[in-house]
C-alpha cells in the first residue's frame, strides 16, 4: 500500500477541513440560492435584474478568480458597506469565511437557477389552493412551495453540491489548511509529490462517492410518496 | 474604498496579452476532449464488459477529483520517477508547464465530454435508427450517417457549457506559473498591491470572452437544429 510517511494525521485534518467548509458553504449557499431565485421571480424589476446579474457574473467568471477577488476585497467591501450604516471599526474576515463565502457566492449562483426552475415548474393550482385556503404569502412559500420545490430542485442540487467539493480544493491558493494544501506540503518535504497528491485525488474520490450515497438518500427521504410506496411494499413481504 | 483606475488602464495591455494562452489552454483540450470524449462514450457501450468497466474508471477518476488535484498530479508529482524523467518526452513536453496545463485538462474535458456525447447518442429517436436498419446500413454507416450527426447537434448546448467550464477551468493554469488572464494579473498585483482592480478587470475579460463562446455557439445550435426553427425562418 502507499506509504504516508506519517503524514496520515495531518491529511485526516486537511479531510476535516475541506468537510466543514463544504457543509458551511452549502448551508450559506442554499439560503443565497433561495433568496436569488425570489429575486429572479419577483416583479420589482429591479431587483430580478440583479439577480440575472449575479448568476451571470459568476457564470463568467473562474472559480479562482473570484476566490481571490473575495480574499483580496472582500473585508473591504464589508468594511465599506457597514460604514454606510456608521460601523467604522475595523473588520478581518478569517481565511476560512472568505473560502466559504466565495465558495457560497458560487454555488448560490447555480442553486438561484435551480430553484427558479422548480419554482416555476410548480403547478400553479398548489398556490392557488393555499390562497383560496387563506394563507398568507409568507406561510405559502414556507409551506407550500419550499417542500415542493426542494423535492424538484434535489437531483440538480447534488450535481451542484458534487461541483462545490470539488471547487474546495480552490481554497488551498488562499492558504487554507485542506486537503490540496497539506497534499503539498508533504510531498514537498517528502520529495514524493506524485504519492501525496495521488492520495488527495483518492480522499477527493472517496468523498465524492460519500456525499453521492448522501444525496440519493436525502432525495428519498424528502420524497413522502417514495417512502410510503417502501413502507406499503415492506408490509406486504 | 475606492478603486483605482489608472491602475487598470495603465496594465490592461499586459492583460490582454495574456488572453491569447487563456484562448489556447481553452480551445486546444477542447478539441482533444471531443475526440477522448468520442473514444470513451463508445468504450461505454461497447459489449466487452472490460472495455465498459475501463472507460468508466476512467470517467470516475477525473469526473469525481479536482481539476486542481489532476493538474498537480501532472505537473509536480510526475518529477517523482525517475523512469519518467528519462523519457525522451520529458524536457519538452512534461517539465513545460504550457503542456502539463495541456495534457490535465485534455484528461480532464474528455470525460465529461464523454458523458455529454453518451447522453446525446442515447437520445436520438429510435426510430431513426431503425429506419437506417431497415435501409440496410450497418455499424458504421449508421453511426457515421445518423448517430453522430444527430447526436452533435442534440449535444451543442451541454458542449458550449463544457467550453465556458474549460475556459474558467483554465485560469487554474495560474496556478502552475502560466501567464494567461489570470496568472498575469495576480502577477502584477502582487507586485503593485491592486489585487482587487486586476482581478476585476481579469474577471471581465473572461466574462467578455464566455459572452462571445456563448454567442458563437448559438448560432452554431441554430444552424444545426435549423430543422427545429420555425417554418420558412431565414429562407
Amino acid at each position: 500500500m502507499i506509504d504516508l510517511q506519517g503524514y496520515g494525521g495531518v491529511l485526516a485534518q486537511g479531510t476535516l477541513m475541506t468537510l466543514k467548509l463544504f457543509v458551511v458553504s452549502v448551508l450559506i449557499g442554499l439560503i443565497l440560492g433561495v433568496i436569488g431565485a425570489l429575486f429572479r421571480l419577483s416583479k420589482n424589476r429591479a431587483l430580478s435584474y440583479l439577480a440575472t446579474a449575479y448568476v451571470n457574473l459568476v457564470r463568467g467568471i473562474p472559480e479562482i478568480v473570484v476566490i481571490l477577488l473575495v480574499y483580496y476585497s472582500g473585508s473591504a467591501l464589508v468594511r465599506a458597506l457597514l460604514s454606510i450604516f456608521g460601523y467604522t471599526k475595523y473588520i478581518e474576515m478569517s481565511p476560512f469565511w472568505v473560502g466559504a463565502g466565495a465558495l457560497a457566492i458560487m454555488f448560490g449562483a447555480y442553486a438561484s437557477e435551480v430553484f427558479r426552475m422548480a419554482i416555476s415548474e410548480l403547478p400553479k393550482g398548489q398556490t392557488e389552493a393555499a390562497a383560496a385556503i387563506g394563507m398568507g404569502r409568507g406561510r405559502t412559500f414556507f409551506r407550500v412551495v419550499l417542500p415542493q420545490v426542494w423535492l424538484l430542485a434535489l437531483p440538480a442540487l447534488g450535481n451542484l453540491m458534487l461541483v462545490l467539493l470539488k471547487d474546495t480544493a480552490l481554497v488551498s491558493v488562499i492558504g487554507l489548511k485542506d486537503i490540496m494544501f497539506f497534499a503539498g506540503r508533504a510531498g514537498q518535504t517528502t520529495q514524493q509529490p506524485f504519492t501525496f497528491y495521488f492520495v488527495a485525488l483518492l480522499i477527493y474520490l472517496l468523498l465524492t462517492a460519500v456525499v453521492m450515497v448522501l444525496i440519493d438518500r436525502g432525495e428519498y427521504f424528502a420524497n413522502p410518496a417514495k417512502r410510503y410506496q417502501a413502507r406499503i411494499a415492506k408490509e406486504r413481504r | 474604498m475606492n478603486f483605482n483606475w489608472h491602475i487598470v488602464i495603465e496594465h490592461l495591455p499586459a492583460l490582454l496579452k495574456g488572453v491569447p494562452l487563456t484562448v489556447q489552454l481553452t480551445i486546444l483540450p477542447c478539441a482533444v476532449g471531443l475526440l477522448g470524449g468520442f473514444v470513451l462514450a463508445m468504450m461505454r457501450q461497447s459489449t466487452i464488459k472490460a472495455i465498459r468497466f475501463m472507460a468508466w474508471v476512467y470517467v470516475y477518476f477525473f469526473r469525481g477529483s479536482p481539476l486542481l488535484v489532476q493538474l498537480f498530479l501532472i505537473y509536480y508529482g510526475l518529477s517523482q520517477f525517475t523512469w519518467v524523467q528519462n523519457l525522451p518526452i520529458w524536457e519538452p513536453i512534461l517539465k513545460q508547464a504550457y503542456w502539463c496545463a495541456m495534457i490535465a485538462f485534455a484528461l480532464n474535458t474528455s470525460a465529461y465530454v464523454s458523458e455529454i456525447i453518451r447522453g446525446a447518442m442515447g437520445a436520438v429517436p429510435k426510430g431513426e435508427l431503425e429506419a437506417a436498419d431497415a435501409l440496410g446500413m450497418n455499424f458504421m454507416q449508421k453511426l457515421v450517417r445518423i448517430r453522430l450527426p444527430r447526436a452533435f447537434a442534440m449535444m451543442i448546448p451541454a458542449y458550449s457549457n463544457e467550453i465556458i467550464f474549460m475556459l474558467k477551468g483554465s485560469a487554474l493554469a495560474s496556478t502552475i506559473s502560466l501567464m494567461d488572464i489570470t496568472g498575469t494579473a495576480r502577477t502584477i498585483a502582487a507586485r503593485t498591491y491592486t489585487h482587487m482592480e486586476l482581478l476585476t478587470t481579469a474577471g471581465i475579460l473572461y466574462l467578455l470572452l464566455s459572452w462571445l463562446l456563448m454567442g458563437g455557439f448559438r448560432l452554431l445550435e441554430n444552424r444545426y437544429n435549423r430543422h427545429k426553427l420555425a417554418p420558412n425562418a431565414g429562407i
